[in-house]
Protein backbone atom coordinates (compact mmCIF):
# COMPACT_ATOMS: atom_id res chain seq x y z
CA UNK A 1 0.00 0.00 0.00
CA UNK A 2 0.97 3.81 -0.49
CA UNK A 3 0.03 7.21 0.91
CA UNK A 4 -0.82 10.05 -1.38
CA UNK A 5 1.37 13.19 -1.13
CA UNK A 6 2.15 15.90 -3.35
CA UNK A 7 5.21 16.36 -4.81
CA UNK A 8 7.19 17.31 -7.73
CA UNK A 9 7.98 14.68 -10.23
CA UNK A 10 11.60 16.20 -10.88
CA UNK A 11 13.15 18.35 -8.63
CA UNK A 12 15.61 21.65 -9.30
CA UNK A 13 18.53 19.50 -9.77
CA UNK A 14 17.06 17.30 -11.94
CA UNK A 15 16.00 14.28 -9.50
CA UNK A 16 13.05 12.65 -10.16
CA UNK A 17 10.74 11.34 -6.71
CA UNK A 18 12.79 7.80 -6.85
CA UNK A 19 16.30 9.64 -6.41
CA UNK A 20 16.89 8.82 -9.96
CA UNK A 21 18.92 11.20 -12.58
CA UNK A 22 16.57 11.44 -15.91
CA UNK A 23 18.30 9.04 -18.15
CA UNK A 24 18.85 6.29 -15.42
CA UNK A 25 16.96 3.03 -15.53
CA UNK A 26 15.55 1.78 -12.31
CA UNK A 27 17.23 -1.33 -10.54
CA UNK A 28 16.49 -4.49 -12.72
CA UNK A 29 17.17 -7.95 -11.28
CA UNK A 30 15.81 -11.11 -13.54
CA UNK A 31 16.10 -14.74 -13.04
CA UNK A 32 15.78 -17.30 -15.66
CA UNK A 33 14.34 -20.88 -15.65
CA UNK A 34 11.88 -20.12 -12.32
CA UNK A 35 8.75 -22.23 -13.03
CA UNK A 36 8.97 -26.03 -13.06
CA UNK A 37 5.79 -26.94 -15.55
CA UNK A 38 6.61 -24.38 -17.72
CA UNK A 39 8.68 -24.76 -21.10
CA UNK A 40 10.69 -21.58 -20.12
CA UNK A 41 10.23 -19.15 -17.57
CA UNK A 42 11.39 -15.88 -16.16
CA UNK A 43 11.00 -13.27 -13.67
CA UNK A 44 11.63 -9.51 -13.62
CA UNK A 45 11.96 -6.93 -11.03
CA UNK A 46 12.46 -3.67 -12.32
CA UNK A 47 11.66 -1.15 -9.67
CA UNK A 48 8.39 -2.16 -7.81
CA UNK A 49 7.32 -4.62 -10.54
CA UNK A 50 7.53 -7.87 -10.33
CA UNK A 51 6.70 -10.00 -12.98
CA UNK A 52 6.76 -13.67 -14.18
CA UNK A 53 6.54 -14.95 -17.44
CA UNK A 54 6.25 -18.29 -19.24
CA UNK A 55 6.27 -20.08 -22.23
CA UNK A 56 4.58 -23.57 -23.47
CA UNK A 57 5.16 -25.04 -26.35
CA UNK A 58 5.71 -25.32 -30.03
CA UNK A 59 2.55 -27.98 -28.61
CA UNK A 60 -0.15 -29.25 -30.27
CA UNK A 61 -2.97 -26.35 -31.47
CA UNK A 62 -5.95 -26.45 -29.89
CA UNK A 63 -8.48 -25.48 -30.93
CA UNK A 64 -7.15 -27.58 -33.96
CA UNK A 65 -8.87 -25.21 -36.45
CA UNK A 66 -6.51 -22.42 -35.69
CA UNK A 67 -3.12 -24.16 -36.65
CA UNK A 68 -1.21 -22.48 -39.38
CA UNK A 69 -0.25 -24.52 -42.30
CA UNK A 70 2.88 -22.94 -42.76
CA UNK A 71 4.20 -21.65 -39.02
CA UNK A 72 3.62 -21.60 -35.26
CA UNK A 73 0.95 -19.49 -33.77
CA UNK A 74 1.80 -17.29 -31.05
CA UNK A 75 -0.71 -16.60 -28.61
CA UNK A 76 0.12 -14.14 -25.99
CA UNK A 77 -1.63 -13.71 -22.64
CA UNK A 78 -1.14 -10.13 -20.43
CA UNK A 79 -2.61 -10.80 -17.11
CA UNK A 80 -2.22 -8.81 -13.79
CA UNK A 81 -2.90 -10.16 -10.76
CA UNK A 82 -5.85 -8.73 -9.07
CA UNK A 83 -3.47 -7.68 -5.95
CA UNK A 84 -0.91 -5.88 -8.01
CA UNK A 85 -2.13 -2.55 -7.96
CA UNK A 86 -3.93 0.16 -5.15
CA UNK A 87 -7.52 -0.63 -6.25
CA UNK A 88 -8.26 -4.30 -6.62
CA UNK A 89 -8.25 -5.31 -10.42
CA UNK A 90 -11.24 -7.68 -11.52
CA UNK A 91 -9.30 -10.99 -12.42
CA UNK A 92 -11.81 -10.86 -15.96
CA UNK A 93 -9.28 -9.48 -18.51
CA UNK A 94 -9.71 -5.97 -19.55
CA UNK A 95 -9.94 -4.07 -22.93
CA UNK A 96 -6.17 -2.67 -21.40
CA UNK A 97 -5.02 -6.32 -21.05
CA UNK A 98 -6.84 -7.50 -24.64
CA UNK A 99 -4.84 -4.83 -26.28
CA UNK A 100 -1.76 -5.48 -24.82
CA UNK A 101 -1.50 -9.01 -25.43
CA UNK A 102 -1.87 -8.00 -28.98
CA UNK A 103 0.77 -5.35 -28.63
CA UNK A 104 3.32 -7.78 -27.17
CA UNK A 105 2.86 -10.79 -29.07
CA UNK A 106 3.36 -8.65 -32.20
CA UNK A 107 6.82 -7.25 -30.82
CA UNK A 108 7.87 -10.81 -29.96
CA UNK A 109 6.74 -12.44 -33.50
CA UNK A 110 9.91 -11.22 -35.67
CA UNK A 111 11.92 -12.43 -33.34
CA UNK A 112 11.19 -15.73 -33.28
CA UNK A 113 11.36 -18.74 -36.20
CA UNK A 114 7.83 -19.75 -36.15
CA UNK A 115 8.27 -20.94 -39.84
CA UNK A 116 10.39 -23.79 -38.14
CA UNK A 117 7.36 -24.72 -36.16
CA UNK A 118 4.32 -25.28 -38.85
CA UNK A 119 0.76 -26.52 -37.33
CA UNK A 120 1.56 -26.24 -33.46
CA UNK A 121 1.25 -23.20 -31.23
CA UNK A 122 3.62 -21.29 -28.75
CA UNK A 123 1.29 -19.81 -25.80
CA UNK A 124 3.05 -17.17 -23.52
CA UNK A 125 1.69 -16.09 -20.58
CA UNK A 126 2.23 -12.84 -19.01
CA UNK A 127 1.66 -12.52 -15.13
CA UNK A 128 1.68 -9.03 -13.29
CA UNK A 129 2.16 -10.00 -9.65
CA UNK A 130 2.63 -6.18 -8.77
CA UNK A 131 2.91 -3.42 -11.28
CA UNK A 132 4.88 0.25 -10.87
CA UNK A 133 4.43 1.18 -14.31
CA UNK A 134 5.97 0.14 -17.54
CA UNK A 135 4.69 -3.65 -17.06
CA UNK A 136 4.62 -4.14 -20.71
CA UNK A 137 8.09 -3.35 -21.72
CA UNK A 138 9.75 -5.18 -18.80
CA UNK A 139 6.83 -7.73 -19.72
CA UNK A 140 8.38 -8.16 -23.03
CA UNK A 141 11.91 -8.08 -21.58
CA UNK A 142 11.07 -11.36 -19.45
CA UNK A 143 8.66 -12.90 -21.81
CA UNK A 144 12.06 -13.31 -24.45
CA UNK A 145 14.24 -15.21 -21.72
CA UNK A 146 11.37 -17.13 -21.23
CA UNK A 147 11.19 -17.95 -24.97
CA UNK A 148 15.17 -18.02 -25.08
CA UNK A 149 14.76 -20.30 -21.76
CA UNK A 150 12.44 -22.68 -23.56
CA UNK A 151 14.36 -23.65 -25.97
CA UNK A 152 12.60 -21.57 -29.17
CA UNK A 153 14.94 -20.66 -31.87
CA UNK A 154 15.06 -16.49 -32.16
CA UNK A 155 16.60 -14.10 -34.36
CA UNK A 156 17.52 -11.81 -31.32
CA UNK A 157 16.36 -10.95 -27.87
CA UNK A 158 13.68 -8.41 -27.57
CA UNK A 159 13.75 -5.73 -24.92
CA UNK A 160 12.13 -2.97 -23.87
CA UNK A 161 12.04 0.41 -22.45
CA UNK A 162 9.45 3.76 -22.13
CA UNK A 163 10.59 6.76 -21.97
CA UNK A 164 8.36 10.08 -21.82
CA UNK A 165 8.16 13.75 -20.33
CA UNK A 166 7.68 14.79 -17.06
CA UNK A 167 7.20 18.61 -15.64
CA UNK A 168 8.78 19.37 -19.18
CA UNK A 169 11.40 16.59 -18.32
CA UNK A 170 12.62 13.99 -20.84
CA UNK A 171 13.05 10.67 -18.64
CA UNK A 172 13.80 7.21 -19.32
CA UNK A 173 11.76 3.96 -17.84
CA UNK A 174 8.58 5.49 -16.36
CA UNK A 175 7.50 4.57 -12.61
CA UNK A 176 3.39 4.20 -11.93
CA UNK A 177 3.52 7.91 -10.49
CA UNK A 178 5.34 9.23 -13.25
CA UNK A 179 3.19 7.55 -15.94
CA UNK A 180 0.28 8.73 -14.26
CA UNK A 181 0.77 12.54 -13.88
CA UNK A 182 3.59 12.93 -16.47
CA UNK A 183 2.69 14.38 -20.14
CA UNK A 184 3.85 11.27 -22.32
CA UNK A 185 4.69 7.74 -22.19
CA UNK A 186 6.39 5.74 -24.69
CA UNK A 187 6.79 2.58 -24.57
CA UNK A 188 9.36 0.88 -26.98
CA UNK A 189 10.56 -2.97 -28.06
CA UNK A 190 13.96 -3.17 -29.68
CA UNK A 191 15.80 -5.91 -31.49
CA UNK A 192 19.06 -4.60 -30.55
CA UNK A 193 21.54 -6.75 -33.45
CA UNK A 194 18.68 -5.78 -36.40
CA UNK A 195 18.30 -1.93 -34.88
CA UNK A 196 14.41 -2.79 -35.49
CA UNK A 197 11.45 -1.42 -33.35
CA UNK A 198 8.98 -3.95 -32.56
CA UNK A 199 6.90 -2.35 -30.18
CA UNK A 200 5.93 1.56 -30.16
CA UNK A 201 2.81 3.34 -28.68
CA UNK A 202 2.60 6.74 -27.27
CA UNK A 203 -0.24 8.81 -25.20
CA UNK A 204 0.16 12.26 -23.70
CA UNK A 205 1.79 15.08 -25.86
CA UNK A 206 5.06 15.53 -27.42
CA UNK A 207 6.64 17.93 -30.22
CA UNK A 208 7.89 16.40 -32.90
CA UNK A 209 11.23 17.37 -32.11
CA UNK A 210 10.47 16.01 -28.14
CA UNK A 211 9.38 12.68 -30.38
CA UNK A 212 12.34 12.01 -31.48
CA UNK A 213 14.51 12.48 -28.67
CA UNK A 214 12.42 10.53 -26.20
CA UNK A 215 12.60 8.11 -28.80
CA UNK A 216 16.54 7.69 -29.43
CA UNK A 217 16.12 7.86 -25.20
CA UNK A 218 14.02 4.72 -25.16
CA UNK A 219 16.44 2.71 -27.18
CA UNK A 220 19.32 3.72 -25.44
CA UNK A 221 17.51 2.63 -22.24
CA UNK A 222 16.92 -0.89 -24.40
CA UNK A 223 20.15 -1.02 -24.83
CA UNK A 224 21.16 -0.70 -21.37
CA UNK A 225 18.67 -3.42 -20.19
CA UNK A 226 19.64 -5.67 -22.85
CA UNK A 227 23.21 -6.11 -21.24
CA UNK A 228 21.49 -7.29 -18.01
CA UNK A 229 18.91 -9.69 -19.81
CA UNK A 230 22.47 -11.17 -21.50
CA UNK A 231 23.52 -11.52 -18.36
CA UNK A 232 20.71 -12.95 -16.54
CA UNK A 233 20.19 -15.96 -19.28
CA UNK A 234 24.24 -16.85 -19.10
CA UNK A 235 23.40 -16.86 -15.39
CA UNK A 236 21.46 -19.74 -15.84
CA UNK A 237 23.79 -21.72 -17.86
CA UNK A 238 26.45 -21.51 -15.97
CA UNK A 239 24.80 -22.37 -12.83
CA UNK A 240 24.04 -25.90 -14.70
CA UNK A 241 27.44 -26.02 -15.43
CA UNK A 242 28.64 -25.96 -11.85
CA UNK A 243 26.01 -28.47 -10.88
CA UNK A 244 26.91 -30.73 -13.81
CA UNK A 245 30.59 -30.00 -12.89
CA UNK B 1 -5.37 -6.63 -40.52
CA UNK B 2 -2.92 -9.37 -41.81
CA UNK B 3 -3.54 -11.45 -38.71
CA UNK B 4 -4.07 -15.21 -39.60
CA UNK B 5 -7.79 -14.75 -39.91
CA UNK B 6 -7.32 -11.63 -42.61
CA UNK B 7 -8.40 -11.60 -46.48
CA UNK B 8 -6.71 -13.37 -48.44
CA UNK B 9 -4.72 -11.98 -51.11
CA UNK B 10 -3.50 -14.09 -53.51
CA UNK B 11 -0.15 -14.61 -54.44
CA UNK B 12 -0.07 -12.97 -57.67
CA UNK B 13 -1.69 -9.80 -56.69
CA UNK B 14 0.69 -9.63 -53.37
CA UNK B 15 3.49 -9.50 -55.66
CA UNK B 16 1.94 -7.57 -57.83
CA UNK B 17 1.28 -4.93 -55.51
CA UNK B 18 5.03 -5.19 -53.21
CA UNK B 19 6.74 -4.82 -56.92
CA UNK B 20 4.81 -1.22 -57.76
CA UNK B 21 5.29 -0.08 -54.09
CA UNK B 22 8.97 -0.58 -54.62
CA UNK B 23 8.76 1.37 -57.79
CA UNK B 24 6.99 4.16 -56.10
CA UNK B 25 3.63 2.84 -57.05
CA UNK B 26 0.47 1.79 -55.97
CA UNK B 27 -1.88 -0.63 -57.98
CA UNK B 28 -5.07 1.92 -57.18
CA UNK B 29 -2.53 4.53 -59.17
CA UNK B 30 -2.06 6.89 -55.79
CA UNK B 31 0.91 7.99 -54.35
CA UNK B 32 2.94 6.65 -51.62
CA UNK B 33 1.56 9.53 -49.69
CA UNK B 34 -1.55 9.91 -51.07
CA UNK B 35 -5.46 9.15 -49.01
CA UNK B 36 -8.07 7.94 -51.24
CA UNK B 37 -10.84 10.31 -51.68
CA UNK B 38 -12.27 11.40 -48.04
CA UNK B 39 -15.94 11.53 -47.91
CA UNK B 40 -17.28 13.34 -44.17
CA UNK B 41 -21.11 13.63 -43.99
CA UNK B 42 -22.28 14.81 -40.33
CA UNK B 43 -25.79 14.87 -38.39
CA UNK B 44 -26.98 11.80 -40.18
CA UNK B 45 -28.75 10.00 -37.43
CA UNK B 46 -30.81 12.31 -35.90
CA UNK B 47 -31.52 10.15 -32.66
CA UNK B 48 -27.74 10.61 -31.70
CA UNK B 49 -26.72 13.32 -30.14
CA UNK B 50 -23.74 13.90 -32.68
CA UNK B 51 -22.94 11.75 -35.48
CA UNK B 52 -20.79 11.38 -39.11
CA UNK B 53 -20.22 9.09 -41.71
CA UNK B 54 -17.00 9.06 -43.65
CA UNK B 55 -15.93 7.25 -46.30
CA UNK B 56 -12.54 6.50 -47.36
CA UNK B 57 -12.37 5.10 -50.39
CA UNK B 58 -14.81 2.21 -50.16
CA UNK B 59 -14.49 1.97 -46.25
CA UNK B 60 -17.51 3.40 -44.83
CA UNK B 61 -17.24 4.16 -41.39
CA UNK B 62 -20.09 5.81 -38.87
CA UNK B 63 -20.02 6.85 -35.78
CA UNK B 64 -22.58 8.04 -33.07
CA UNK B 65 -22.58 9.80 -30.39
CA UNK B 66 -24.90 9.64 -26.83
CA UNK B 67 -25.12 11.30 -24.20
CA UNK B 68 -26.47 10.76 -20.81
CA UNK B 69 -25.38 11.60 -17.13
CA UNK B 70 -23.85 9.88 -15.26
CA UNK B 71 -21.29 9.04 -12.47
CA UNK B 72 -17.83 10.60 -13.02
CA UNK B 73 -14.70 7.84 -12.19
CA UNK B 74 -13.24 8.20 -8.45
CA UNK B 75 -9.73 9.58 -9.41
CA UNK B 76 -11.96 12.26 -12.30
CA UNK B 77 -14.54 13.83 -10.00
CA UNK B 78 -14.60 16.79 -11.67
CA UNK B 79 -14.45 15.32 -15.27
CA UNK B 80 -17.04 13.84 -17.89
CA UNK B 81 -16.74 10.49 -18.48
CA UNK B 82 -15.34 9.18 -22.36
CA UNK B 83 -15.94 5.95 -23.57
CA UNK B 84 -15.24 4.96 -26.83
CA UNK B 85 -16.28 1.18 -28.32
CA UNK B 86 -15.79 -0.18 -31.74
CA UNK B 87 -18.44 -2.96 -33.38
CA UNK B 88 -17.09 -4.79 -36.17
CA UNK B 89 -20.54 -5.44 -37.88
CA UNK B 90 -20.97 -8.45 -39.56
CA UNK B 91 -21.94 -6.52 -42.67
CA UNK B 92 -19.07 -4.67 -43.43
CA UNK B 93 -16.48 -7.75 -43.92
CA UNK B 94 -16.80 -11.54 -44.48
CA UNK B 95 -14.30 -11.51 -42.26
CA UNK B 96 -16.31 -10.41 -39.10
CA UNK B 97 -18.24 -12.39 -37.10
CA UNK B 98 -21.35 -11.65 -34.42
CA UNK B 99 -20.01 -11.72 -30.98
CA UNK B 100 -18.16 -9.61 -27.90
CA UNK B 101 -15.39 -7.54 -29.62
CA UNK B 102 -11.98 -9.37 -30.33
CA UNK B 103 -8.37 -7.76 -30.19
CA UNK B 104 -8.83 -5.77 -33.57
CA UNK B 105 -11.78 -4.03 -32.67
CA UNK B 106 -10.72 -3.03 -28.94
CA UNK B 107 -7.62 -1.59 -30.33
CA UNK B 108 -9.06 0.39 -33.05
CA UNK B 109 -11.65 1.94 -30.28
CA UNK B 110 -7.95 2.24 -27.74
CA UNK B 111 -6.30 4.19 -30.55
CA UNK B 112 -9.88 6.38 -31.60
CA UNK B 113 -10.01 7.08 -27.53
CA UNK B 114 -6.44 8.13 -27.06
CA UNK B 115 -6.39 10.24 -29.92
CA UNK B 116 -9.84 12.01 -28.30
CA UNK B 117 -8.32 11.81 -24.65
CA UNK B 118 -4.68 12.40 -24.80
CA UNK B 119 -4.91 15.82 -27.09
CA UNK B 120 -7.71 16.57 -24.78
CA UNK B 121 -9.85 17.68 -27.89
CA UNK B 122 -13.10 17.58 -25.61
CA UNK B 123 -13.34 19.70 -22.01
CA UNK B 124 -14.35 17.10 -20.09
CA UNK B 125 -14.12 19.48 -17.05
CA UNK B 126 -17.03 21.86 -18.51
CA UNK B 127 -19.45 19.08 -18.70
CA UNK B 128 -19.39 18.01 -14.66
CA UNK B 129 -22.76 18.85 -13.71
CA UNK B 130 -21.76 18.44 -9.98
CA UNK B 131 -18.20 17.29 -8.72
CA UNK B 132 -17.94 13.83 -7.64
CA UNK B 133 -21.98 12.99 -8.06
CA UNK B 134 -23.04 14.09 -11.54
CA UNK B 135 -21.26 14.03 -14.57
CA UNK B 136 -21.69 13.77 -18.53
CA UNK B 137 -20.97 10.58 -19.89
CA UNK B 138 -20.06 10.79 -23.64
CA UNK B 139 -20.88 7.75 -25.42
CA UNK B 140 -18.51 7.19 -28.59
CA UNK B 141 -19.60 4.28 -31.04
CA UNK B 142 -17.38 3.42 -33.81
CA UNK B 143 -19.21 1.74 -36.04
CA UNK B 144 -17.44 -0.15 -39.27
CA UNK B 145 -19.97 -0.07 -42.38
CA UNK B 146 -17.97 -1.55 -45.22
CA UNK B 147 -14.27 -2.69 -44.29
CA UNK B 148 -11.81 -1.61 -47.15
CA UNK B 149 -8.76 -0.82 -45.25
CA UNK B 150 -7.35 1.47 -42.90
CA UNK B 151 -10.07 1.72 -40.26
CA UNK B 152 -7.83 3.77 -38.09
CA UNK B 153 -7.65 6.52 -39.41
CA UNK B 154 -11.63 7.02 -40.72
CA UNK B 155 -13.22 6.14 -37.42
CA UNK B 156 -11.01 9.30 -36.17
CA UNK B 157 -11.94 10.69 -38.81
CA UNK B 158 -15.74 10.21 -38.44
CA UNK B 159 -15.57 10.22 -34.69
CA UNK B 160 -13.61 13.72 -34.69
CA UNK B 161 -16.24 15.08 -37.25
CA UNK B 162 -19.26 13.22 -35.06
CA UNK B 163 -17.98 14.93 -32.07
CA UNK B 164 -17.65 17.94 -33.68
CA UNK B 165 -21.26 17.89 -34.73
CA UNK B 166 -22.42 16.57 -30.81
CA UNK B 167 -25.06 18.89 -28.92
CA UNK B 168 -25.16 18.42 -25.48
CA UNK B 169 -29.01 18.77 -24.15
CA UNK B 170 -29.37 22.01 -21.94
CA UNK B 171 -30.13 21.58 -18.09
CA UNK B 172 -30.82 23.22 -14.85
CA UNK B 173 -30.24 22.21 -11.37
CA UNK B 174 -33.64 22.06 -9.00
CA UNK B 175 -33.65 21.10 -5.78
CA UNK B 176 -30.26 19.55 -5.89
CA UNK B 177 -31.75 17.48 -8.94
CA UNK B 178 -30.73 17.63 -12.78
CA UNK B 179 -33.96 18.89 -14.64
CA UNK B 180 -33.62 18.87 -18.61
CA UNK B 181 -34.71 21.80 -20.49
CA UNK B 182 -35.00 22.55 -24.47
CA UNK B 183 -32.63 23.68 -26.20
CA UNK B 184 -29.02 22.31 -26.83
CA UNK B 185 -25.57 23.34 -26.22
CA UNK B 186 -22.45 22.73 -29.01
CA UNK B 187 -19.91 19.91 -27.16
CA UNK B 188 -17.10 22.23 -26.11
CA UNK B 189 -14.32 20.99 -27.90
CA UNK B 190 -10.39 22.47 -27.88
CA UNK B 191 -8.39 20.33 -29.65
CA UNK B 192 -8.62 18.28 -33.20
CA UNK B 193 -7.12 15.27 -33.46
CA UNK B 194 -6.31 13.13 -36.42
CA UNK B 195 -4.69 9.88 -36.99
CA UNK B 196 -2.50 9.03 -39.69
CA UNK B 197 -1.48 5.37 -40.54
CA UNK B 198 1.31 4.04 -42.81
CA UNK B 199 2.00 0.38 -43.97
CA UNK B 200 5.31 -0.75 -44.39
CA UNK B 201 5.42 -2.84 -47.79
CA UNK B 202 9.10 -4.28 -48.33
CA UNK B 203 10.87 -1.32 -46.66
CA UNK B 204 8.66 1.73 -48.37
CA UNK B 205 5.93 3.40 -46.03
CA UNK B 206 2.39 4.14 -47.70
CA UNK B 207 0.13 6.09 -46.16
CA UNK B 208 -3.61 4.54 -46.01
CA UNK B 209 -3.49 1.70 -47.38
CA UNK B 210 -6.17 -0.26 -48.37
CA UNK B 211 -7.65 -3.40 -47.34
CA UNK B 212 -5.12 -5.47 -50.21
CA UNK B 213 -2.25 -3.52 -49.61
CA UNK B 214 -3.00 -4.47 -45.37
CA UNK B 215 -3.21 -8.20 -46.55
CA UNK B 216 0.60 -7.57 -47.67
CA UNK B 217 2.05 -5.24 -44.98
CA UNK B 218 4.63 -6.20 -43.17
CA UNK B 219 3.83 -3.71 -40.13
CA UNK B 220 2.00 -0.70 -39.52
CA UNK B 221 2.29 2.72 -37.43
CA UNK B 222 -0.53 5.08 -36.57
CA UNK B 223 0.77 8.71 -35.44
CA UNK B 224 -2.27 10.65 -34.42
CA UNK B 225 -1.24 14.48 -34.73
CA UNK B 226 -3.26 17.23 -32.51
CA UNK B 227 -4.38 20.73 -34.30
CA UNK B 228 -0.69 21.97 -33.59
CA UNK B 229 1.22 19.17 -34.97
CA UNK B 230 1.87 17.40 -31.69
CA UNK B 231 1.78 14.08 -31.47
CA UNK B 232 -0.72 12.81 -29.30
CA UNK B 233 -0.38 8.92 -29.74
CA UNK B 234 0.89 6.23 -31.26
CA UNK B 235 0.68 2.67 -32.34
CA UNK B 236 2.34 0.23 -34.33
CA UNK B 237 0.51 -3.03 -35.11
CA UNK B 238 1.33 -5.88 -37.05
CA UNK B 239 3.88 -8.91 -37.25
CA UNK B 240 6.89 -6.69 -38.99
CA UNK B 241 9.52 -4.05 -37.89
CA UNK B 242 10.70 -0.46 -38.04
CA UNK B 243 13.67 0.98 -37.92
CA UNK B 244 13.80 4.55 -36.06
CA UNK B 245 14.58 6.18 -39.16
CA UNK B 246 11.28 4.94 -40.74
CA UNK B 247 9.63 6.03 -37.75
CA UNK B 248 10.76 9.61 -38.00
CA UNK B 249 9.94 9.59 -41.53
CA UNK B 250 6.47 9.13 -40.65
CA UNK B 251 6.31 11.48 -38.22
CA UNK B 252 7.49 14.27 -40.82
CA UNK B 253 4.91 12.75 -43.72
CA UNK B 254 2.39 12.39 -40.97
CA UNK B 255 2.61 15.91 -39.66
CA UNK B 256 2.07 17.01 -42.98
CA UNK B 257 -0.81 14.72 -43.94
CA UNK B 258 -2.83 15.30 -40.38
CA UNK B 259 -2.64 19.06 -41.23
CA UNK B 260 -4.49 18.34 -44.46
CA UNK B 261 -6.95 16.09 -42.58
CA UNK B 262 -7.77 18.82 -40.39
CA UNK B 263 -8.35 21.28 -43.26
CA UNK B 264 -10.96 18.90 -44.54
CA UNK B 265 -12.69 18.77 -40.93
CA UNK B 266 -12.25 22.32 -39.90
CA UNK B 267 -11.27 24.64 -42.27
CA UNK B 268 -7.74 25.88 -42.63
Amino acid sequence: MTQKVPRKLVDENGIRIDGRKLDELRPIKIEVGVLNNADGSAHIEQGKNKILAAVYGPREVHPRHLALPDRALLRCRYHMAPFSVEERKSPNPSRRETELSKVIREALEPAIFLEQFPRTSIDLFVEVLQADGGTRCAGITAASLALSDAGIPMRDLVVACASGKAEGHLILDLNDIEDKEGEADLPVAFMPNFNAVTLLQMDGMLTTEEFEQALNLAIEGCNQTHKIQKESLKTKYIAIKEETE
Amino acid sequence: MSSAESIMVSRVRQRQIAQLIASGKRLDERGLTDYREIKIESGIIERAEGSARVRLGKTEILVGVKIEIGEPYLDRPMEAVLTVNSEFVPLASPEFEAGPPGEESIELARIVDRGIRESKAIDLEKLCIIPEKKVFVIFIDVYVLNHDGNLIDASALAALAALLNTKVFNYEMKDGKVEIKPGFTQLPMRNYPVAVTFAEIGGKLVVDPWLDEEGVMDARLTVTFDKDGNICAMQKGERGIFTAQQILEAVRIGQKKAEELKKLMVGG
